[in-house]
């Protein structure tokens, strides 16, 4: 398996690793994948109260090209709006990462840990 | 000390230099057929290959002529078990035992021989990688014509009761054959005293050279078999085609060092895999992969939890280590070996298989051991399970969203 | 002139210094397993990618087309077997010439144990296959085809591009063409034989100046086979076990320079084959298939009684490798099947010489031949003389 040169990068400085207090005000938690399937992502997003991302942080179990995807995606929820974010697709994920057609589904999964971690956040929020 | 560091013996060795050296006047001034019977060039390489023959021989106590070559190990398994499959299939039955944790050239060949209408029973192995041989003893069926069981484990290095295994066939004449691909140089292997029928070798994991291998063919009680490439009538008509002498002088030689050498050999390599196994037994929620009793001594396979595989083969690069066997390592399945132990999948894909071999060194094995120790606690940094199992949480208990 | 002379290239030939340079660092330090993930097996497969690349543009054929294979033997089994495994039950006719190389005729003859019809394709007096046999042959429908492009006893060409075609017309079948003496000696070109209706060639390095372990059959993607060797499912799982790295590479040097002389090794060998055999007319010899197209460096010859055995021990004692006939048959005492088919008598067939000519042999070696080949006749019919 050859990697690409950005994947080998998030791989090896991956942005944002960490997490903050699930329960803190603003704060919503993604988890997808499970570990029979090689891959769990846990996204957090810090959303102000103008509905901008501030902040993002990851964890992930999973191989170069899932922490490589949840290490971009850190970085490009941060500064959106939680709509602006769920416009995030895996085709952009993966075309900048160079993912292979095996690795796709990395990128998948990082739009879902999107998804799942601003529906966790209007479920605290708008509810 | 050079990088990577080279701890994957199993899927290939170096040819030892004083092989390389044997070898190279059979690819340079004698280079004859030697099945050219005609001239000296022939007899020359002629003699080379019945010389290695015998070195292939003393190594297992065989007599050389009971010593058949092929292109290697897989080539050997495939004669072995098609070869006795076709010729006792109408005589003794059709129905054939091995185990789930052989090498896929055993597994593949027997898939062949099921579509050809064989019924082959695959023997679960116990959690430490061992057969039962109770279990064994009860597949056992009036139309069992062959039984294929492997000595050492590609991947988890554990050996098999063969001796046992062998007495069991024997008594009811049962042809027994035995991948022996990972033991020659590693374990005494005595086929004087073996009842063992077949068994494949291979030179490049005894220091020797690739495309090379032998099968052993008992002649007291002679075991028959099919033959499965046809031509020239080479082998006595078992194996037809060109010998490639160079690669033959080759096996010899690396055999010839492993019966030696291989004493000396095991101590050292003992060592240094113990020393391996305790640097990584300091880190937390480790598991070793198969019994560590009738095991090889060059082999530690171990599973780092809440680490995924891929991502802690990137991380150490540099030590050119397996994830599986080589051959399937190429697919993103987890390591059928371990699941046949009964390893969850997530502990199967973060297996990391260590075989040691001559040239390894006791830097490289403490090089090895901190850099593991580093990048697991990186990986370990960056995962939710191991936070979570931090936490207290049992993983096993969380409902995963299916993917 | 150093001795002994090797005069045998046809049952194998000397590694070329070249092709030795190319392989040396994967027996020493290029050591991985090329199926391995890690930089030692990544480092493998691209040496094996390359070595790919040079034997397909040898031939003309695409990278993907080539599957490498232990020897010529397993090449020429697996299309026979395979080919016919896929087929499934039930079998059909398979059409071999009667000259082909014994791996060839055997691995087909064992398919008659899976009810196929096996069609032995006549040659005539010059070694040739016969039009009238292919046309014969046609009307049973073969599913399989085997006829070789070179003969390894004769060097006798075959119209193998012809007859395919024939059987292309026909459709439904196979073609293949064991080409392992043609390679380095005759241009091949795949892509102009597989339009013609050739589906495989069987081509092997050590019979070109490449190592003895490595071999392929170029076949085409349409080509359906079943493998004979299952496992790790190496070559796109049609040859399953490790890959012969070094040897892979040393076949893929060997095509490489068996492409960069064939505007000259040919042309030169002809002019030796045509000197040595100006030189064995008038010692009386007949020369088997001279009337037909032949590769450039084999003459296959006897002597009325003369025996050949008696006349092969001389000329090793005197320094010259020559050979009876296919080396790997050497051990039998049968006169050549491939004399046989051509209609020539026992007697004469059993006194059959083959010299094979190489890249290394000199005008000098010929000439030293020739006289060691007169000193030898010449003891020969004093003892029987004495005899008498």
């Amino acid at each position: 398996m050859s990697y690409s040169v950005k994947v080998i990068d998030h791989y090896e400085n991956p942005r944002n690793v960490g997490g903050f207090d699930a329960d803190e005000a603003g704060v919503g938690t993604g988890m997808v994948g499970a570990p029979a399937c090689g891959d769990v992502m846990k996204l957090q997003i810090k959303v102000n109260d103008n509905g901008v991302i501030e902040d993002a942080r990851f964890k992930t179990y999973g191989c170069g090209s899932a922490i490589a995807s949840s290490s971009l995606i850190t970085e490009w929820v941060k500064g959106k709006t939680v709509d602006e974010a769920l416009e995030i697709k895996n085709a952009q994920i993966a075309e900048e990462l160079a993912l292979p057609p095996v690795k796709i589904h990395c990128s998948v999964l990082a739009e879902d840990a999107i998804k799942a971690a601003v529906a966790d956040y209007r479920k605290k929020h708008c509810a | 000390m050079h990088l990577p560091i080279y701890l994957d013996y199993s899927a290939t060795t170096p040819v030892d230099p004083r092989v390389a050296e044997k070898m190279l006047p059979y690819l340079c001034e004698r280079f004859g057929n030697p099945a050219s019977r005609s001239h000296s060039f022939g007899w020359e390489a002629d003699a080379a290959v019945e010389e290695a023959r015998n070195e292939v021989a003393a190594l297992v106590h065989a007599d050389p002529k009971e010593i058949v070559w092929t292109s290697g190990a897989t080539e050997s398994d495939n004669l072995a078990i098609k070869g006795a499959a076709h010729f006792y299939g109408e005589t003794k039955g059709r129905h054939l035992i091995s185990v789930k944790t052989e090498h896929k050239a055993v597994l593949d060949t027997l898939r062949d021989l099921e579509r050809q209408g064989f019924r082959v029973t695959y023997l679960d192995a116990q959690k430490n990688g061992l057969i039962d041989l109770e279990a064994f003893q009860a597949a056992l069926r009036d139309d069992t014509a062959l039984v294929s069981v492997m000595l050492v484990n590609n991947e988890i290095g554990v050996i098999q009761p063969i001796a046992e295994i062998g007495d069991l066939c024997r008594a009811r004449g049962i042809i027994f054959h035995v991948d022996a691909a990972q033991a020659t140089g590693k374990v005494d292997i005595d086929l004087s005293a073996l009842n063992v029928d077949l068994m494949s070798f291979s030179a490049h994991k005894t220091y020797g050279p690739k495309g090379i291998g032998a099968l052993y063919v008992r002649r007291k009680p002679r075991a028959r078999l099919e033959a499965q490439m046809h031509g020239g009538g080479h082998e006595r008509g078992l194996r037809s085609g060109t010998l490639a002498t160079h690669q033959i002088v080759g096996m010899g030689e690396a055999f010839r060092l492993a019966r030696l050498e291989m004493a000396a050999e095991t101590a050292r390599v003992r060592r240094l895999r113990d020393r391996l196994l305790d640097g990584v037994s300091r880190i937390e929620a480790v598991h070793v992969n198969g019994d560590m009793t009738a095991r090889v001594a060059h082999n530690l396979n171990v599973s780092f939890a809440y680490v995924e595989g891929e991502s802690l083969m990137m991380a150490l690069k540099d030590l050119a280590v397996s994830s599986g066997s080589a051959c399937t390592s190429a697919s993103l399945e987890p390591s059928y070996v371990l699941r046949a132990l009964g390893q969850p999948d997530e502990l199967a894909h973060s297996s990391i298989r260590f075989t040691l071999g001559r040239f390894t060194t006791k830097e490289e094995i403490d090089y090895a051991v901190e850099l593991l120790r580093q990048k697991v606690g990186k990986l370990r940094d960056m995962s939710p399970l191991w936070e979570m199992a931090q936490a207290g949480v049992d993983l096993d208990a969380v409902q995963w969203a299916a993917h | 002139m150093p001795l002994p002379v090797y005069l045998d290239c046809n049952a194998t030939t000397p590694l070329d210094p070249r092709v030795l340079a190319a392989m040396l660092p994967y027996l020493e330090t290029q050591y991985g397993n090329a199926s391995s993930r890690h930089g030692y097996g990544r480092t493998a497969r691209r040496a094996m990618d390359v070595a790919r690349q040079q034997v397909a543009a040898a031939i003309g054929a695409h990278p993907a087309e080539i599957i490498f294979v232990s020897g010529g033997s397993e090449a020429n089994n697996l299309f026979l077997k395979g080919a016919a495994a896929a087929f499934g039950k039930g079998g059909g006719a398979v059409a071999f010439s009667a000259v082909e190389h014994p791996c060839a005729l055997n691995a087909a003859r064992q398919l008659a144990r899976q009810d196929w019809r096996l069609i032995e394709l006549p040659a005539d007096a010059t070694g040739r296959v016969t039009r009238a046999g292919v046309a014969e042959a046609l009307a049973q429908k073969p599913r399989l085809w085997s006829v070789m492009l070179a003969n390894n006893e004769t060097g006798v060409l075959q119209e193998v591009a012809e007859f395919a075609a024939s059987a292309q017309e026909q459709g439904g079948s196979w073609f293949h063409s064991d080409a392992v003496q043609a390679l380095g000696k005759l241009p091949l070109d795949f892509r102009a034989l597989n339009a013609a209706g050739v589906h495989a060639l069987t081509l092997s390095a050590h019979k070109a100046y490449g190592p003895k372990g490595a071999a392929a059959l170029a076949a085409d993607r349409r080509l359906d086979l079943i493998p004979l060797i299952a496992g790790g499912g190496q070559e796109g799982g049609l040859r399953s076990g490790t890959e012969n790295v070094a040897a892979i590479v040393g076949f893929g040097a060997a095509c490489e320079l068996a492409a960069s002389r064939l505007d000259s090794l040919p042309a030169r060998l002809r002019r030796l084959q045509t000197r040595l055999e100006a030189g064995l007319v008038p010692l009386g010899a007949t020369i088997f298939g001279n009337e037909a197209p032949r590769l450039p460096n084999t003459s296959y010859f006897a002597f009325a009684n003369v025996e050949g055995e008696t006349l092969l021990t001389r000329l090793d004692r005197a320094g010259f490798a020559v050979a009876s006939g296919a080396a790997c048959s050497s051990a039998n005492p049968n006169p050549s099947h491939v004399l046989l088919a051509m209609g020539v008598p026992q007697a004469l067939a059993r006194g059959a010489l083959r010299v094979s000519l190489g890249a290394e042999t000199t005008e000098e070696q010929i000439d030293a031949f020739l006289l060691a080949l007169q000193a030898a006749l010449a003891g020969l019919k004093n003892l029987t003389a004495l005899r008498n």
